[in-house]
């Protein structure tokens, strides 16, 4: 029976026949893999997701999360869910061999997490985060903190959190106030708060190892003064409960099972070696907290536009086999009463809302797929430029790969919900809890306007604007394979130049409040032509191919150039006016 | 669990039969041309009661602090080597595959022939296998080979206890359960209550690929080849006919009534 979560096909199609992932064997670092063994992982991810994650996905969302006053209160399942994968190695999957891990390439094991992310977002948060967690402590953390703390994220045994937002600075880090002490031994004392804290308490694992931003007094004003810091539940080297305490939970519209929360550091509630402040251990150097968290957040994001595509494509998939087996109305060219009702599959509007998901959550796979596979190039490219070409697109990419799931596959849901009517607005479907989960993904580790800054302001200007220079010539790489009698490739053509040149027109003045205006617009504008994009590469990879798999691709690519890439237009249009409606705005007048 | 191993017997060889078969969720057919199971056409999965099997076998390694060997037994096409790959990475030992096109259409008489010519060539203490598979759910195996093999047959075991040069079970059964005992070596049989089967990890994924696995041929077992395969079988399927469609249901409308008409269609389908 096909699964109802991620479609294997799909991957398949997206890992071998596209991405040609096996290559990557003939690689050092994968040498030790085969088809076999992604295969492997992928089948035991699977499993281990519908047998594990989804049967609790509805009943951790029916019992958020409590709080005692001591103690954090979640249904057993999720503990029972998160042992599994513990014991199974996944955390450590694309990890080095020398911290035990199994050097998965990132575009294998990204599709492995995939499989949990659409079986239950709230249960896969936390090895979500440890696995970010511990990417950054291995990169940046000295030996004894990767003893300490690394090895036994990557056994499963301590989970992660990363801290950066306070309750006065949340998109704006430069004002975070959390201080940090310096001790004579060497550490550090922690004193502040930090809010929205996922999987900041629980008692699911042995230690929680917080990542806290913090500024030690005397540094640089804003982001240049901020450090980063090991702060544990309970400091491993002796064996003290450390001075971080939980404030209180957050109660949320979606991702129940995670719990979200206000930690207090340093109140006194605990004194480890008699005094108060919780003791952290700095990360690297001084002063450079923000770059190091940066590691974190760009893997993060990826990840968030995963979870928002695996909620967007498992919503897809239940709206599909509802709409193959509702009886409701009948052919609109043949009504007569007297005949049976057709499946509302054959209404031509449900095929439309069920092609605009298709478009949306299998683009968005092959879009993330595709970022993990350069991220795979970043590490094991055989030349230095390819290493660098791989790292700069990934760059310009991120911000797209995080906001486009986000907001396109929401738009999935809510259609889903669509699809099975005054059904799908009840709690006995599962498509609105899918909806009100995804609902975080535009809002967490960097908003969506954060993104679309990030992308205007900084990804496409940055090194003499290489980056955008970069996306063009790959777009146009696909392009010039595609050939010129392909009715896609004109219409894309004409967008990615129109990238090019509505970028340069809202930098000409020189006038960021102006250019930074409608940096959402932009974002969106350019995420829709790198999905159309991503669809071309996905029509070219069926060419000479066979079957329903393949007639499914092409006819959702004509989809997607006919319907959503011709939206880009006025968007463009917009921008190249350096439009100032909303700067022109003022407050009195709402 | 109890184990006795200490002094007596430095190591203990057991030998699991896994089987490759059509996933149990899946359209199953049976080709017209031979009338054999229609193997290609559909995902193919481990048996599923052999991963019970496997795991009790990992478990009783287990429990004689590692001192004991696992090794699966497959027959099968090229194609099993999959399941055995899983098998090895749940974290059996070694495999053997006996693959043959001879053996195509074997049945169970066949199968079980065959199969007690391959553990002719191994040592072994312990024969364990999955109480029935979910393909041909004939549920003799087990005592097909006690037979072949001479040793005794434990069926059914719910629990496995190996004591010294003893095997003691619990043997399922409608109203409770047996406790049957035998010596080593013995075949044995599991049902599904016996544990939970643990998933490879991912470091048995990458261990499986470098344990040895043996491919037989039936003349590398001394398996004699006009006593197996589909056109030397005593059993033969001599026709099959699809299930036929699903019926269209029957309406009732209750008018005060309705109790009576359901226990009339009870009545009527021989139910009550």
């Amino acid at each position: 029976m096909a699964s109802l979560l991620l479609s294997r096909r799909d991957l398949d199609f997206l890992l071998y026949e596209w991405l040609d992932v096996e290559l990557l064997t003939k690689r050092p670092r994968y040498a030790e893999h085969s088809r076999e063994t992604f295969d492997s992982v992928l089948d035991l991810s699977e499993q281990m997701a519908t047998k594990h994650f989804r049967p609790h996905n509805k009943k951790s969302d029916a019992n958020e999360p409590s709080f005692d006053g001591t103690t954090v209160h979640l249904i057993p399942e999720i503990k029972q869910a998160l042992d599994v994968f513990g014991l199974s190695g996944l955390i450590a999957g694309a990890m080095d061999e020398s911290i035990g891990g199994m050097q998965l390439p990132s575009v294998v094991a990204g599709a492995c997490f995939a499989w949990f992310q659409a079986a239950n977002v709230g249960t896969a948060s936390y090895p979500f985060l440890t696995i970010g967690n511990a990417n950054l402590l291995q990169k940046y953390g000295t030996p004894e903190i990767v003893d300490a703390y690394v090895r036994p994220m990557v056994e499963g045994r301590f989970f992660g959190t990363m801290c950066l937002s306070e309750p006065q600075a949340g998109s704006s880090l430069s004002d975070v106030t959390t201080r940090a002490e310096p001790q004579d031994d060497g550490t550090y004392r922690i004193f502040g708060n930090k809010m929205w804290i996922s999987g900041g308490e629980h008692e699911l694992s042995d230690n929680i190892v917080h990542l806290v931003l913090a500024k030690i007094p005397g540094g640089p004003p804003g982001v240049k003064g901020i450090s980063l810091f090991v702060v544990p539940k309970h400091v491993v080297e002796t064996g003290e409960r450390n001075d971080v305490v939980l404030a209180g939970l957050n109660h949320k519209m979606g991702f129940r099972g995670t719990t979200n929360t206000l930690l207090n550091f340093g109140e006194g509630v605990h004194r480890p070696g008699g005094q108060p402040g919780a003791v952290g251990f700095l990360v690297g150097e001084q002063h450079r907290g923000l770059a190091y968290m940066f590691t974190m957040m760009n893997e993060a994001r990826i990840g968030v536009g995963s979870g928002a595509m695996a909620l967007g494509y498992t919503g897809y998939l239940q709206s599909l086999d509802y709409a193959r087996t509702r009886p409701q109305g009948r052919p609109i060219a043949s009504k007569d009463p007297t005949q049976p009702q057709v499946p509302i599959i054959e209404h031509a509007d449900v095929k439309r809302m069920l092609l605009a998901q298709k478009s949306y959550v299998e683009g968005a796979l092959a879009l993330l797929l595709y970022c993990n596979r350069l991220v795979d190039e970043e590490k094991t490219a055989e030349t230095e430029e390819e290493r660098a070409k791989a790292t700069l697109l990934l760059d310009v990419l991120t911000p797209i790969a995080k906001s486009w799931p986000s907001q396109w596959c929401l738009e999935a849901n809510s259609l889903a919900i669509q699809v099975l009517g005054g059904y799908g607005y009840t709690r006995e479907y599962d498509v609105e809890q899918l909806y009100r989960d995804n609902r975080l993904n535009p809002i967490h580790e960097g908003t969506h306007g954060i993104q679309g800054l990030d992308l205007l302001g900084r990804k496409v200007v940055m090194q003499g604007g290489a980056g955008l220079t970069l996306l063009h010539e790959t777009v146009t790489a696909t392009i010039h394979r595609a050939g010129a009698e392909r009715s896609e490739v004109a219409s894309l053509r004409a967008a990615i130049d129109r990238v090019v040149e509505v970028t340069a027109a809202l930098w000409s003045t020189g006038d960021v409040e102006t250019a930074l205006a409608n940096s959402t617009v932009y974002l969106e504008a350019v995420g829709h032509v790198v999905l159309a994009w991503i669809w071309l590469e996905q029509l070219l990879a069926t060419e000479g191919r066979e079957g329903e798999f393949y007639d499914g691709k092409r006819q959702a690519a004509r989809y997607f150039f006919r319907y959503e890439l011709p939206k880009t237009g006025p968007m463009l249009d917009l921008l190249a006016s350096l439009d100032r409606t909303t700067v022109e705005m003022s407050d009195t007048w709402f | 669990m109890q184990s006795a191993y200490g002094g007596r017997r430095t190591s203990m060889n057991i030998v699991v039969l896994v089987k490759q078969v059509p996933d149990t969720w899946a359209e199953r057919k049976l080709k017209a041309d031979d009338k054999t199971l229609d193997r290609a056409s559909v995902d193919v999965v481990m048996n599923e009661i052999d991963e019970y099997a496997v795991e009790e076998a990992l478990k009783l390694k287990e429990a004689a602090g590692g001192e004991a060997s696992v090794t699966i037994l497959t027959m099968g096409p090229d194609r099993a080597v999959e399941t055995i790959r899983k098998a090895l990475s749940m974290g059996a030992d070694k495999a053997v595959h006996l693959s043959d096109e001879a053996l195509a259409g074997s049945d169970a008489i066949q199968t079980s022939y065959a199969i007690a010519k391959v553990l002719d060539t191994l040592e072994y203490d312990l024969v364990i296998c999955g109480s029935e598979a979910t393909d041909s759910r004939m549920s003799v195996m087990a005592a097909l080979l006690a037979e072949r093999t001479g040793k005794p047959q434990l069926s059914g075991a719910r629990k496995v206890t190996v004591d010294g040069g003893n095997v003691k079970i619990e043997r399922q059964t409608d109203n409770g359960y047996d406790v049957v005992e035998a010596p080593l070596p013995a075949i044995l049989s599991v049902v599904e209550k016996i544990n939970e089967p643990r998933y490879p990890s991912f470091k048995g994924i990458m261990a499986a690929k470098s344990k040895p696995l043996t491919t037989l041929t039936t003349a590398d077992a001394g398996i004699e080849a006009d006593k197996v395969g589909l056109a030397n079988a005593p059993s033969q399927v001599v026709e099959f006919s699809n299930k036929p469609p699903r019926q269209a249901g029957q309406i009732v409308k209750d008018e005060g009534d309705g109790g009576a008409k359901v226990a009339d269609f009870l009545a009527s389908q021989k139910i009550i």
